[in-house]
């Protein structure tokens, strides 16, 4: 059969689409083209193929060969072609059946002597090849648990070319070879198994954490050193719900995409804490041709925690506000559009001044009032302003230090409450897109929806934004906090209590200014 | 003669043995003019055919097929021209063909034929 074709993936973003491989044996001189906008690697996997095929017995005929990845304008990125392409092309030469090869979908990339070596986003292609309705899809070895973690569609491991031409019914001798491993799966940056119950004292602060993991509110923390903001802020991902199953799968796809390697499915969000020293790529994602997902992507369905806010660069903070607003991270380049998931909850921490000394109380601080001014407007309005609930969190006086662990709140506990209050929220957003207190719109809190929780409750903050003590961004905020703490009290409706507390828990600290 | 030489001799052979036997009328053999050579020219349903015979022993330095480089192949499209000219042929169509002899020491040879390459 001069031509024969089969299937491969080819990543966007975190989109696959199928891509058809074809390959045509022609009456010419030997030679080996790939057509189809393929990059630098895949031009290489020519020779990667050619050697393979000869070292595992089964040799590339000495015709011309043409290999035509189709749709042939949509640009193609890696090594992890390099099966399908010898598939096709011996499928081509008659070494095996071409049938059983056009029905599979061929993942990964060719070592010299024939071993199949594990390639990066297998996860996210094998869910876009069942979306596509493939049944079958033959991954290496290494990449095959990987594979399996998605339902309805059969993964077939092989270790090297040999297997798989044997596989499809051709004639070659299958000599065992150790599959090459993949690199052991990068452990999330930083464990979760700090316990809320570590917190000692502050229970304002434990509490505002438990409000912003219930509503899924954008957090920020202020406070001079060793007041405990990272510990706060490290324990917010052990007190979120669990996963639901395909939301694990996208944090597993996105590790996938980065390199980092999946072990297996992880239910527990995703936390990370990129170094103030972060680009806005390493943030946001970004690359010339290949678009790999950045920090705020992997920590979609999970938190986003910046430490030291005011010390990254503001034109990396700023590039957070477009994806916090739409949830959604688009990147732009000439070749294609990348989209990634960012359902991130973003945690900022920040001292108050440079020195860091600063408090409410008037403490010792050196920084001269501009200085102090400077350093936290590096965080912009506009990001603050996405920030739900602002919180100060003080030191620590000896009495609080020592006090007693009785009143002390265990995360299993504090899960427990986030998972009753979300079942709640999830209730009366049925009929809605949302989940979250935290995603519903502000002309939807305000009364479109009916959910205005009567003004008798919101007699202060209608009293504010009459006198102009209030914006309605700031208004929609206290209404959002208000039903996340009715929420998580149990309460059908927010009361007066509940908007009372919200508006001292969003209240951008008067230190601030 | 050189081994090499003699084994192109012995693939030139085998290979005009395989044209004729697929209804190629020789015309001549290793015509030489002072910018090379050309193993067999023969006639095939009115098409005149320039051949290239590339024999080897072993693939240990590939397949015959792969030592014709597109520079060869460019010299034998001029060396072609020469040989219309030299021959008063008249224009008519003509075409490259190669045949590749894998003569291994012990085993019969091995002969396969591209029509057309360039």
């Amino acid at each position: 059969m001069p031509v024969a074709r089969t299937r491969s993936v080819a990543l966007l973003g975190l989109s696959g689409s199928i891509v058809e491989v074809e390959a045509d044996l022609g009456s010419q001189l030997p030679a080996f083209l790939v057509i189809g906008l393929p990059d630098a690697a895949i031009g290489e996997s020519r020779e990667r193929v050619r050697a393979a095929a000869a070292n595992s017995g089964c040799p590339l005929p000495a015709r011309r060969l043409t290999v035509n990845l189709s749709p042939a304008t949509l640009p193609k990125h890696g090594s992890g072609f390099d099966l399908a392409i010898a598939i096709a092309c011996l499928a081509a030469a008659g070494r095996l059946d071409a049938v059983s090869a056009g029905a599979v979908v061929h993942l990964g990339e060719l070592g010299l002597d024939g071993r199949l070596r594990p390639t990066d986003g297998v996860l996210p292609a094998v869910l876009a090849a069942r979306r596509a309705g493939v049944q079958r899809v033959m991954v290496p070895t290494s990449n095959a648990a990987e594979a399996a973690l998605v339902d309805g569609i059969e993964v077939v491991g092989v270790a090297s070319l040999a297997e798989a031409v044997a596989w499809h019914g051709g004639d070659v001798e299958v000599v065992p070879v150790d599959a090459v491993l993949a690199p052991d799966p990068a452990e999330p940056p930083i464990v979760h198994s700090g316990d809320l119950a570590d917190v000692v004292g502050n229970p304002e602060a434990v509490a505002a954490l438990i409000a912003a993991a219930a509503g899924g509110h954008h957090l920020g923390l202020y406070g001079p050193p060793g007041a405990g903001k990272t510990m706060l802020a490290s324990r917010l991902p052990g007190i979120l719900p669990d996963l639901a199953l395909d939301e694990s799968l996208e944090v597993a796809s996105l590790r996938s995409l980065s390199g980092l390697g999946v072990g297996g499915l992880s239910m527990r969000p995703p936390f990370e804490a990129p170094h103030h020293t972060a680009s806005a790529a390493a943030i946001i994602g970004g690359g010339g041709r290949l678009i790999r997902p950045g920090a705020a992507a992997r920590a979609s369905h999970g938190v986003l925690f910046l430490d030291e806010a005011p010390e990254f660069p503001s034109s990396v903070l700023d590039v957070l506000r477009q994806p916090l607003e739409s949830r959604t991270i688009s990147i732009h380049r000439a070749s294609a559009i990348a989209s990634f998931p960012a359902s991130f909850q973003l945690v900022l921490a920040a001292n108050p001044c440079p020195c860091g000394q600063w408090s409410p109380k008037g403490e010792s601080c050196t920084c001269a009032p501009s200085v102090k001014r400077r350093y936290l407007s590096r965080i912009s309005g506009p990001l603050r302003d996405r920030l739900d609930l602002e919180l100060w969190v003080p030191r620590l006086t000896s009495t609080a230090a020592s006090g007693d662990a009785a009143g002390r709140v265990s995360s299993a506990e504090a899960r427990r409450r986030v998972e009753l209050a979300r079942a709640v929220a999830a209730e009366r957003y049925r009929e809605t897109p949302w989940r979250t207190n935290a995603e519903v719109p502000g002309p939807w809190l305000r009364g479109a929806g009916g959910m205005h929780p009567g003004h008798r409750a919101t007699a202060a903050i209608d009293r504010a934004l009459e006198r102009g003590g209030l914006t309605m961004r700031g208004y929609d905020k206290v209404l959002r906090l208000a039903w996340t703490l009715a929420d998580l009290d149990g309460a059908g409706l927010p009361d007066g209590d509940h908007v009372g507390q919200a508006n001292v828990l969003r209240k951008a600290p008067q230190w601030v200014a | 003669m050189s081994h090499n030489a003699e084994l192109g001799r012995l693939g030139e052979d085998l290979a005009a043995e395989h044209l004729e036997a697929r209804g190629f009328r020789l015309i001549e053999r290793n015509w030489r003019c002072r910018h090379g050579e050309i193993d067999v020219v023969a006639a095939h349903r009115a098409c005149t055919v320039f051949v290239e015979v590339k024999t080897r022993a072993s693939e240990r330095y590939g397949h015959p097929f792969e030592a014709i480089t597109p520079a060869k192949l460019a010299r034998l499209r001029r060396l072609a021209a020469m040989w219309c000219e030299a021959n008063g042929t008249k224009a008519g169509p003509a075409r490259i063909d190669a045949v590749a002899v894998l003569a291994r020491p012990g085993e019969s040879a091995v002969i396969e034929h591209l029509e057309g390459i360039g």
